[in-house]
C-alpha cells in the first residue's frame, strides 16, 4: 500500500479524526445508557430498558461490522459491489436530456427530512446535479416539504460550485411546490406536460402518488429511473419506469456512484449482517420446525 | 465548519433519540421530548422558506412574462386567499379556511386520487404484455389473483381463490419480507453512517 503525502494525507487524517470523534460521541451515548437505575446527578441517569437489549446487541454488532469494513476499505482493500443497471443509466439519461435540449427532473421522494429515504435521495441528487452541471443540462427538483427543499438547494448549489457552474443555478432549479401530496402530483403533472423532461429520476420515499407521477413522466416520453424502499410502491415503479432500484439498492446508490471507500465499506458490513440474519432465520426455522426452542427464539428476537 | 457543525448537530440529535429508545427515566424522556419540540419549531420556520421560494419563483415568471405566467397568477391568488383565510379568520371548523378546504381543495385532491384508476389500467397494460418469461409469469400470476378475488373466479373453478391466496401469502410475502429486511438494514446502515459522520453527501459534501 503506497503511502500518501501532502494534502491528500492531511485530508485522510482529518477525516479519520472526525470519525473517531463521532465514534467517541456514540460510545459516550451508549455508555450513558449503562448507568444503573437510581444514580443521581448524572445527565443521562435513569437506567437501561433491559427488554431492548437484543436491539442494542444487534446495533452494536452492526456498527462493529460496518466500522471493520470501513477500516479495510480505507486501508485499500478491494471490495466488490454488484452492478446496479439503474444507477449506470443515470449518465445515459442525463446525456439523452442534453442531446434533446430538455430538462432532467429529480424528485427526492415525498417524505420529509426525518425520513432516511429522503436523505438517501438527496445524496443521489448531489451526484445527478454534478452530471447535469457538467453537461449544462437544466435540472428541476420540485419538493413537497420545505426542509428537504433547503437541503436540496444546498446539495445542488455545492454540486454546481464543484463543477464551476454556480452561475447556472436559478430559482426554478430547486423549488417548493406544495404541502399536500396530490397537489404536488398535480404540479408535477403540469410540469411534465409543459416542459416535457427527457429524463425523470425518482429516489426516496413515495406513497400513493408514485404511480401518478411515474405515469405522467412516461406520457411525457422521459427515460425514468426510480428507487424506493416502500414495498407497496415498488410494483408501480417497476410497471411505469425503465429502471427501478429495489429497497436496499436505494441506500447503496450513493456508495455505488461515489466509490468512496468509507461508504463502500459500510455496504460490505451491511451484507455480512444480512448473512448473519439469514443464518439466524434458517436456524430458527429449522429449530422451530422440529419443535425445539420456540420460546427461546421468540424471547431473543421479539421487539418491544 | 460549514459541514462539521451540521454533522455535529446531527450526531448529538441522533444520539439523544438513541438514548431515548434504549434508556428510561424522566430526564431521558424530557430531553427527547424537547428535541421533538425543536424539530417542530424548525419545521415551522422552514415552511416560511417554502412560501418565500414559491412566491419568488412565480413572481419571477410574471415579471419576465413567461408563457405560463397565467398559472403563476392563479397560484399566487390562491396562496393569498388560502393563507389570508387561515391567518385572519382561523383554521377552526365552520370558518372560511375550513370552507375553502372542504369545498375546493379536498375535491380537487380526490380528483387527483381517482385518476389513479386510469393510470393503473395504463401501467398494467404495459406491464402485463408477455414479452419474456418473467413477464409471462407476472401475467399468469396477476390473472389468477384477479380472478381469485372475484365471485366469478370461484364460479369458473372452486379452488381458484385458494390458489390466489397461496400466491399472495407465500411467494408474495416471502419476497416482500426479503425486500423489507434488506431495506431495514440499508436504512440502519445509512443512519449509522450519518451518526458517525461518514455520510455527508446530503449536506453537499
Amino acid at each position: 500500500m503506497p503511502r500518501r503525502y501532502g494534502l491528500s494525507a492531511t485530508r485522510d487524517a482529518t477525516r479519520l479524526r472526525e470519525r473517531a470523534c463521532g465514534l467517541s460521541l456514540s460510545l459516550f451515548v451508549f455508555g450513558g445508557l449503562l448507568i444503573p437505575d437510581g444514580v443521581d446527578g448524572i445527565l443521562l441517569a435513569g437506567g437501561f430498558r433491559l427488554e431492548r437489549v437484543n436491539a442494542l446487541v444487534l446495533i452494536l454488532g452492526f456498527a462493529t461490522a460496518i466500522l471493520w469494513f470501513v477500516r479495510r476499505a480505507i486501508r485499500g482493500d478491494q471490495l466488490y459491489i454488484r452492478p446496479l443497471p439503474g444507477l449506470n443509466a443515470i449518465d445515459e439519461a442525463v446525456g439523452r436530456a442534453t442531446e434533446m435540449g430538455r430538462p432532467v427532473v429529480f424528485i427526492p421522494g415525498t417524505g420529509d427530512l426525518d425520513q432516511i429515504q429522503t436523505i438517501a435521495g438527496l445524496s443521489i441528487l448531489g451526484r445527478v446535479a454534478r452530471v447535469t452541471a457538467r453537461y449544462q443540462t437544466p435540472l428541476r427538483v420540485p419538493v413537497l416539504y420545505p426542509l428537504p427543499m433547503a437541503a436540496a438547494q444546498e446539495t445542488v448549489r455545492q454540486a454546481y460550485i464543484d463543477s464551476d457552474a454556480a452561475d447556472r443555478i436559478d430559482a426554478q432549479t430547486v423549488q417548493y411546490v406544495a404541502g399536500e401530496s396530490f397537489s404536488y402530483s398535480a404540479r408535477i403533472g403540469g410540469m411534465m406536460a409543459r416542459e416535457r423532461p427527457a429524463a425523470a429520476i425518482y429516489m426516496g420515499q413515495f406513497t400513493a402518488e408514485s404511480l401518478l407521477i411515474a405515469e405522467m413522466g412516461q406520457a411525457a416520453g422521459a427515460i425514468q429511473i426510480a428507487g424506493t424502499a416502500e414495498p407497496e410502491q415498488l410494483p408501480f415503479f417497476i410497471a411505469a419506469c425503465d429502471y427501478t432500484l429495489i429497497g436496499e439498492e436505494l441506500y447503496a446508490a450513493d456508495a455505488y456512484l461515489s466509490k468512496k471507500p468509507a461508504l463502500l465499506g459500510s455496504l460490505k458490513g451491511q451484507d455480512w449482517m444480512k448473512i448473519a440474519i439469514a443464518l439466524v432465520v434458517v436456524a430458527g426455522a429449522i429449530s422451530v420446525s422440529f419443535g425445539l426452542g420456540a420460546d427461546f427464539w421468540s424471547r431473543i428476537l421479539s421487539a418491544k | 465548519m460549514k459541514t462539521r457543525l451540521p454533522v455535529l448537530i446531527g450526531t448529538i440529535s441522533g444520539g439523544i433519540m438513541v438514548v431515548a429508545f434504549f434508556g428510561r427515566g424522566a430526564m431521558v424522556d424530557a430531553v427527547a421530548d424537547e428535541a421533538l419540540v425543536w424539530q417542530t419549531i424548525v419545521g415551522g420556520f422552514a415552511l416560511l422558506l417554502g412560501v418565500v421560494s414559491i412566491t419568488r419563483v412565480h413572481l419571477g415568471k410574471i415579471r419576465t412574462r413567461h408563457p405560463d405566467r397565467f398559472y403563476s397568477i392563479v397560484l399566487l391568488i390562491c396562496l393569498t386567499i388560502m393563507s389570508g383565510a387561515g391567518v385572519f379568520f382561523g383554521t377552526g371548523g365552520g370558518g372560511w379556511f375550513d370552507w375553502l378546504f372542504t369545498n375546493i381543495q379536498a375535491p380537487m385532491m380526490s380528483t387527483m386520487f381517482s385518476m389513479l384508476a386510469f393510470f393503473i389500467a395504463s401501467a398494467a397494460y404495459r406491464a402485463f404484455r408477455a414479452r419474456s418469461l418473467p413477464s409471462l409469469i407476472l401475467l399468469l400470476a396477476a390473472v389468477l389473483v384477479m380472478l381469485g378475488r372475484i365471485p366469478y373466479g370461484q364460479m369458473i373453478y372452486d379452488n381458484l381463490p385458494t390458489w390466489a391466496n397461496w400466491i399472495m401469502m407465500i411467494p408474495n410475502v416471502a419476497v416482500q419480507r426479503g425486500i423489507l429486511i434488506g431495506a431495514a438494514l440499508g436504512a440502519a446502515s445509512m443512519a449509522l453512517r450519518i451518526l458517525l459522520g461518514i455520510e455527508r453527501t446530503y449536506l453537499g459534501g
